[in-house]
């Protein structure tokens, strides 16, 4: 096994991916989470805004993942194989409303029409609310474990099996948290009426989060102790759900006093810990087989190569700067409210 | 149906569908960074017409070519797991690879392309452009580099047996300019950047022939002639070094092409034919002993044949592999003609009083289309029954645990929301297209207040 400095190479690229799916949360969490509360902003121009606010940067959010979905596969095939294949009806679901998401951005204001409007804006809605739930409903079903048999045979029933009352549960708190993301970033980008309106709706949102946020925590110190088993056994990891706690309390705060920047950097920090929490939870396993813990899916098993694994961290190395200077240089140029021109949806 | 089946008929259309996008963004991609270079360099205000138009249009092919792309992405996790365990040692560092070299460029950039106009310099935005097509050409890249190794792997090893085996990377350079690789990238580069320059053909011959925007469309029609010439003329010799690649690294695949049987004798070469598999015998026109001419520069020469293969490592659709091998050999031949003889007609100052061959070329934009598309068949259905050559046999690869009604269920959401995803397609390009560059790069603006 090689090492850098003292971690080893399936543990590192554990963070990486990681690190991965959190800049996928935190950024297509604000851009599904305005989709989201796209049906309750009622005049078309609003409507527009809200669109305009995300049109320069969704695309680039979406290379998160991207490149998430590539280190999975790059890294740990097992795992991505396995759980793909077993979230087969989840998954497909989810691509398909990512597919309609992205037409229904393009072609929606391209003509005057009410109706061609409208429809657009529904199925913009709504495949992003799906798109938010079905990630979660995945990350639900991951807490859970799965049905693994030896050789990763995934034995359970395959099509309605994913939606259980846990993984709805854990949807709705993904949901809710991308909602309270969106709301945070569309404050930051509007001004006037419209911004009013979404103030009025960040605090639905915050109530929404809070409630599915306890009922989520309660079901798994109930009914899911086995997934609890990490911080039992290191009671010093309890300080992440409480940093998440601290997080979120702030949001509210912050955007009562209209420090909005400052309150989406909380509310991401909030994602991100809540990602480190279901990390601690699971590491070092991927998937949890519910017949035998043997069966189970680890950073172990399911790893590259060790000489596989250093190539990727050395192009990780390489492409991370790079990838941040075109961030900044995006994030730079469409900084500020919204102002519609001849370029924009 | 068995799963095998509909997971290949899902692959196959699922690809093919995205086939369509990609080469557009990158030959629309060229086009614009010439446009908007030229814009640059002359400041003449037609050229930053040009650019925003087919900006518009470029926006409509990308979009659509993510869209369908990240399905692949997970496609191959849904529906091949056991192939995605045996090659995600190295396919894996590919699309990572991709991922962050590629599009990452590629998708950043393109929100200063679309709607950056007027934030920043206009240098600032020519860069902008540049980066978008240049991360639309690595994309491609390690796209191809991956298909490539499973065509001709190299830099590896084997571990584990059965379902567990896998391919671990033991030279990622020898992976990485594996035999075929780079053969295979500049043929596809070059057929990708004719989808685009022959769109932008057509559309330009369209308005000249209907006597709109006749000025502007000849300097976009010039410019996207001299790419084609260039690239049409380049794809005859990457064409001709890509094949005698197959020849070494892939005899059975080449015996496909041209259904030689025999298993060591002088091969013909075919214009068109039909081919026989129970007979063994092709009926068509060519030129005895042209294949061994083409591989050895020796019409006797023998080369092998598909009966030197057993029954069961020998590609299936044999007849299908050599009708879309000589599909796209006739069509990358139709389009030199094209545009050798457009260029011909340009030097003696007729290109654009010829209307007939201005009718030509806004058909000839399907032409491109085509060539990509059996291209690709030929490949991949000459490199049958394997996924991964010599190493993975296609029926062994799919996902075990998925059923025959889960593959049918997604293939008939594909089928409907692709339909209604190429017709919209359609729709809006012909829109822009009818509106012309004029009024598309000048949208009546709504500065209305909130």
């Amino acid at each position: 096994m090689e090492y850098f400095l003292g971690v080893d190479y399936p543990t590192l690229w554990y963070l990486v991916i990681g690190l991965l799916f959190s800049g996928y949360a935190i950024l297509e969490g604000f851009d599904f989470g305005a989709g989201a509360w796209h049906l309750f902003l009622k005049k078309d121009l609003s409507r527009r805004i809200a669109i305009n606010a995300i049109a320069p940067v969704w695309d680039a959010n979406q290379v998160w993942l991207v490149i998430g979905g590539g280190a999975l596969f790059a890294g740990f095939p097992v795992m991505y194989a396995t759980m793909l294949s077993a979230m087969y009806v989840p998954f497909m679901l989810f691509l398909m409303f990512n597919v309609l998401r992205a037409v229904a951005i393009k072609f929606r204001s391209d003509e005057e029409m009410l109706w061609w409007r409208k429809t657009w804006d529904y199925v913009y809605s709504i495949s992003s609310i799906m798109i938010s739930f079905l990630l979660g409903v995945v990350l639900g079903n991951i807490l859970q474990g799965f049905a693994l048999g030896p050789n990763f045979a995934y034995k359970g029933d395959m099509f309605f099996s994913f939606l259980s009352p846990y993984a709805i549960m854990v949807g709705l708190t993904t949901l809710s948290l991308f909602m309270t993301q969106g709301a945070i970033y569309l404050l930051l980008k509007t001004e006037g009426r419209l911004h009013a309106r979404l103030t009025f709706l960040l605090k639905k949102g915050m109530i929404f989060f809070i409630i599915s946020f306890g009922i989520t925590t309660l079901y798994t110190l109930v009914f899911i102790p086995e997934v609890t088993a990490n911080f039992r056994a290191n009671p010093l990891y309890f300080v992440v759900p409480l940093i998440s706690f601290l997080a979120v309390a702030n949001v509210p705060r912050l955007a009562s006093k209209k420090r909005y920047m400052l309150a989406l950097v909380f509310s991401s920090l909030t994602m991100a810990f809540l990602l480190v929490l279901v990390a601690l939870q699971l590491y070092p396993t991927l998937l949890i087989s519910t017949i035998d813990p043997k069966y189970s899916v680890t950073i172990y098993n399911a790893a590259s190569s060790q000489k596989s694994l250093g190539i990727m961290l050395t192009i990780v190395v390489i492409g991370t700067p790079l990838l941040a200077a075109y961030f900044i240089f995006l994030y730079r140029t469409f900084n500020g409210k919204v102002k519609l021109d001849d370029t924009s949806y | 149906m068995d799963v095998e089946i509909l997971a290949r008929i899902q692959f196959a259309f699922t690809i093919a569908f995205h086939y369509i996008y990609p080469p557009l963004s990158i030959g629309i991609g060229l086009i614009m960074v010439l446009m908007e270079g030229l814009y640059l360099k002359t400041g003449n205000k037609e050229y930053e017409i040009l650019t925003r138009f087919w900006i518009k249009i470029f926006a409509l092919t990308f979009g659509i070519g993510v869209a369908t792309g990240i399905i692949m992405e997970f496609e191959f996790g849904t529906n091949w797991a056991v192939y995605s365990r045996f090659v995600g040692d190295i396919f894996g560092s590919a699309l990572a690879a991709e991922g962050l070299f590629a599009f990452g460029l590629e998708s950043t950039f393109l929100g200063v392309l679309l709607f950056g106009w007027n934030r920043v310099k206009p240098w600032v935005h020519f860069v902008s452009t540049l980066g978008v097509f240049l991360g639309s050409m690595f994309s491609a890249v390690w796209i191809v580099v991956a298909n490539s190794w499973q065509q001709t792997p190299a830099g590896f090893h084997i571990v584990g047996e059965g379902l567990m085996a896998r391919a671990e990377v033991t030279d990622f350079w020898a992976m990485v300019f594996n035999p075929s690789s780079v053969d295979r990238i500049i043929h596809t580069w070059q057929g990708a950047i004719l989808a685009g320059a022959f769109l932008v053909l057509s559309v330009h011959a369209y308005y000249i022939r209907k006597g709109r925007f006749v000025e502007i469309s000849k300097k976009a029609f010039k410019i996207a002639l001299v790419v084609a010439t260039i690239f049409s003329l380049g794809q005859l010799v990457s064409g001709h070094s890509s094949a005698d690649g197959v020849a070494v690294n892939q005899p059975a695949k080449l015996a496909a092409m041209e259904g030689h049987f025999e298993k060591s004798a002088p091969a013909d070469l075919y214009l068109l034919g039909w081919v026989d598999k129970e007979k063994q015998k092709v009926t068509g026109i060519g030129i005895p002993g042209g294949l061994s001419f083409l591989v050895h520069q020796d019409f006797k020469a023998p080369i092998t044949g598909l009966n030197s293969f057993p029954v069961e490592d020998r590609p299936s659709q044999i007849n299908a592999v050599f009708q879309f091998y000589h599909i796209m050999i006739a069509i990358g031949m139709a389009l030199i003609g094209l545009s050798l003889f457009a260029c011909f007609m340009w030097w003696r100052g007729k290109l654009f009083e010829t209307k007939w061959l201005l009718w030509i070329f806004s058909f000839a934009v399907i032409l491109p289309q085509i060539a990509n598309q059996v291209g690709w068949f030929a490949a991949e259905m000459g490199r049958q029954p394997w996924v991964v050559y010599g190493l993975l046999r296609t029926d062994k690869a799919f996902s075990q645990e998925v059923t025959s009604s889960h593959i049918l269920f997604s293939l008939i959401l594909f089928l409907v929301v692709y339909t209604i995803l190429f017709v919209l397609f359609i729709y809006m390009v012909n829109k822009k297209i009818k509106h012309g560059p004029y009024e598309e790069a000048q949208k009546p603006v709504n500065f209305t207040t909130i």
